[in-house]
């Protein structure tokens, strides 16, 4: 809302001027818009060292012992001498949730493509793909450990199996999403039904593909970590439990910082994607 | 039940364009069997401009699409151009323009325009039209890189029209492709629509809601019955040629007008 109000604002002003030309009107809107631009970033970072600093006052003032709460300060310690540690747990836990994502993703890719041009298979498919999407993860990562053993492939097929819902709902509905005139359009140039599907029905996919993926980057890593919970000597998910069980909480602070971070890096990595490839749905795009 | 048949008004060795005969199409729908079309005999002839107006459900769009292969009748025989209307299809005779523009939103407009000569498979037509010549006959020379959301309404429209233009069509179906436009746009567009039809010399087929919008254009306006959609009338207009907005005001227009207007409200 502040920035809609302070945007118009170079207008009014021009206005009132009256001698400005429309190009230092112009240079002046475009300057504001970089200031909207860098106070959209700076705020978020002034609020974040705000409750850091606060925290870091509040653990001497009421006595938090350090196993309770490390103070924001001991995990940065420990983020700098163990860095080599936190990093060699990551990469098992990065491979895993990077290797579910692309197998997740791409079996929903190919079974919502079944879906649309064989309704039989989604009638039989789809509500088993509910309840098995019904079961908690964390009851069925014991069983993938089970089955699969104790090295990476049940991780990745946990953090597969996270990423495959959202992305099957949301491009089964992105496929379909083609208008009756458009497929009359086609109908009317003659298009092959390959032309259609690459053509038409999976650029118009894509935003509906984005949001899916988007999501299923974020909760990939979540696969991961889950899967190492339960039976891994290294990741970063065994490596919240060792932390845990040895009291260390600057460790297990600094691990879990960790694996946020590259959360988000492997998020932020999809949205920019969509910005670079969906330039023309405005509808998405700021 | 009056069984009309409609003839163009021409001398009768012209080629014809789109031939029906006794067509009928009926749809199943939630409610029940609908008759959408019953009966229908015409003949139009190679070249000309015809308008197709009527109320609503009277099965406008369903004869435009039938003449488009879109929807095969129930009953009766389609001939478009001498031939099936799967074959003039398949052999890019027809242009479709919607009252949608149906633009693929992540293509430019010239990409939107060469749309049609990458689809077909094997059958991927060879004699494309010059698409800058085309750009610029629908007047939107130096858009060519623009992406539809940054164009209005009419100009979304104009792409459709070269886009439909693109294969050198000799038949043009354009079902209400000004509808959803303002009215200066749209009185600029049928000028503009005219003098594209003068130019190429395709066959017009051309369905509206806008009485005025049919005479103006057509040569011929078609007018069809609701329930079941059934031919009524076809009046010629008698209006010289070349035709600007101007005529509009003309005696013989309003006089036009009125006749449509009187068998519109026995429909």
């Amino acid at each position: 809302m502040v920035d809609a109000d302070s945007a118009t604002k170079p207008f009014e002003r021009s206005t009132e001027a009256g001698k400005l030309s429309d190009d230092q009107v112009w240079q002046e809107f475009l300057t504001r818009q970089r200031r909207l631009r860098w106070r959209r970033r700076i705020l978020p970072a002034i609020t974040l060292v705000t409750l850091l600093v606060l925290w870091e006052i509040a653990v001497p003032v009421f006595d938090i012992k350090a196993y309770v709460a490390p103070a924001p300060s001991a995990i940065a310690k420990v983020l700098y001498s163990k860095f080599g540690l936190l990093m060699s747990n990551l990469l098992p836990t990065a491979i895993e949730a990077i290797g579910g994502f692309l197998l997740g993703t791409g079996a929903a890719i190919l079974i919502a493509t079944l879906f649309v041009y064989r309704l039989t298979a989604e009638e039989a498919l789809f509500p088993i793909v509910v309840m098995i999407n019904a079961v908690p993860i964390v009851a069925k990562a014991p069983i993938l450990v089970l089955l699969l053993g104790n090295g990476m492939a049940p991780k990745i097929i946990i953090a597969s199996l996270i990423c495959f819902f959202p992305t099957l709902v949301n491009m089964t509905r992105g496929l379909r999403s083609v208008s009756a005139q458009q497929m009359e359009l086609m109908h009317v140039l003659s298009a092959t039904p390959r032309e259609i599907y690459f053509k038409v029905r999976l650029k118009n996919a894509l935003p509906f593909l984005f949001t899916a993926l988007k999501i299923a980057a974020a909760a990939s890593v979540v696969g991961a970590i889950v899967g190492e919970w339960i039976g891994a000597s290294r990741g970063i998910g065994a490596l919240i439990i060792q932390a845990t069980y040895a009291f260390d909480s600057p460790l297990l602070y600094a691990t879990i910082a960790v694996g946020s971070t590259f959360s988000v890096a492997f998020f932020s990595l999809i949205a920019w994607a969509e910005r670079r490839f969906l330039k023309w749905n405005v509808a998405n795009s700021h | 039940m009056s069984i009309a048949s409609a003839e163009a008004v021409t001398a009768s060795d012209t080629p014809i364009a789109i031939e029906l005969n006794s067509v009928g199409v009926r749809f199943v729908t939630d409610r029940g069997i609908v008759t959408a079309l019953q009966d229908i005999n015409l003949r139009i002839t190679e070249g000309s401009f015809t308008s197709l107006i009527g109320p609503s459900g009277c099965g406008k769009s369903t004869l435009l699409r039938v003449a488009a292969d879109i929807i095969k009748p129930t009953t009766g025989s389609v001939k478009i151009l001498g031939r099936s209307a799967e074959e003039a299809r398949k052999n890019r005779e027809i242009g479709f323009v919607f009252q949608d523009p149906s633009l693929l939103p992540w293509r430019t407009v010239l990409e939107n325009v060469l749309l049609p000569m990458e689809l077909g498979g094997d059958m991927t037509p060879s004699n494309a039209g010059d698409p800058y010549v085309l750009i610029k006959l629908v007047g939107l020379a130096g858009w060519e890189n623009a992406m539809p959301h940054e164009l209005s309404g009419g100009m979304r429209q104009r792409v459709s029209i070269a886009r439909a233009l693109i294969s050198a069509p000799r038949m043009l179906l354009m079902d209400e492709p000004f509808g959803a436009l303002d009215e200066i746009t749209r009185d600029r567009l049928n000028e503009e629509l005219l003098r594209i039809w003068e130019t190429t010399g395709t066959t017009v087929l051309f369905v509206t809601h806008s009485l005025y919008e049919a005479a103006f254009l057509g040569q011929q306006v078609l007018l069809l019955a609701a329930h079941p959609g059934r031919i009524r009338d076809m009046s010629p207009v008698n209006l010289a040629s070349p035709r600007d907005l101007s005529m509009r005001e003309l005696p013989e227009f309003m006089e036009t007008i009125t006749k449509l207007r009187g068998i519109l409200e026995t429909c």
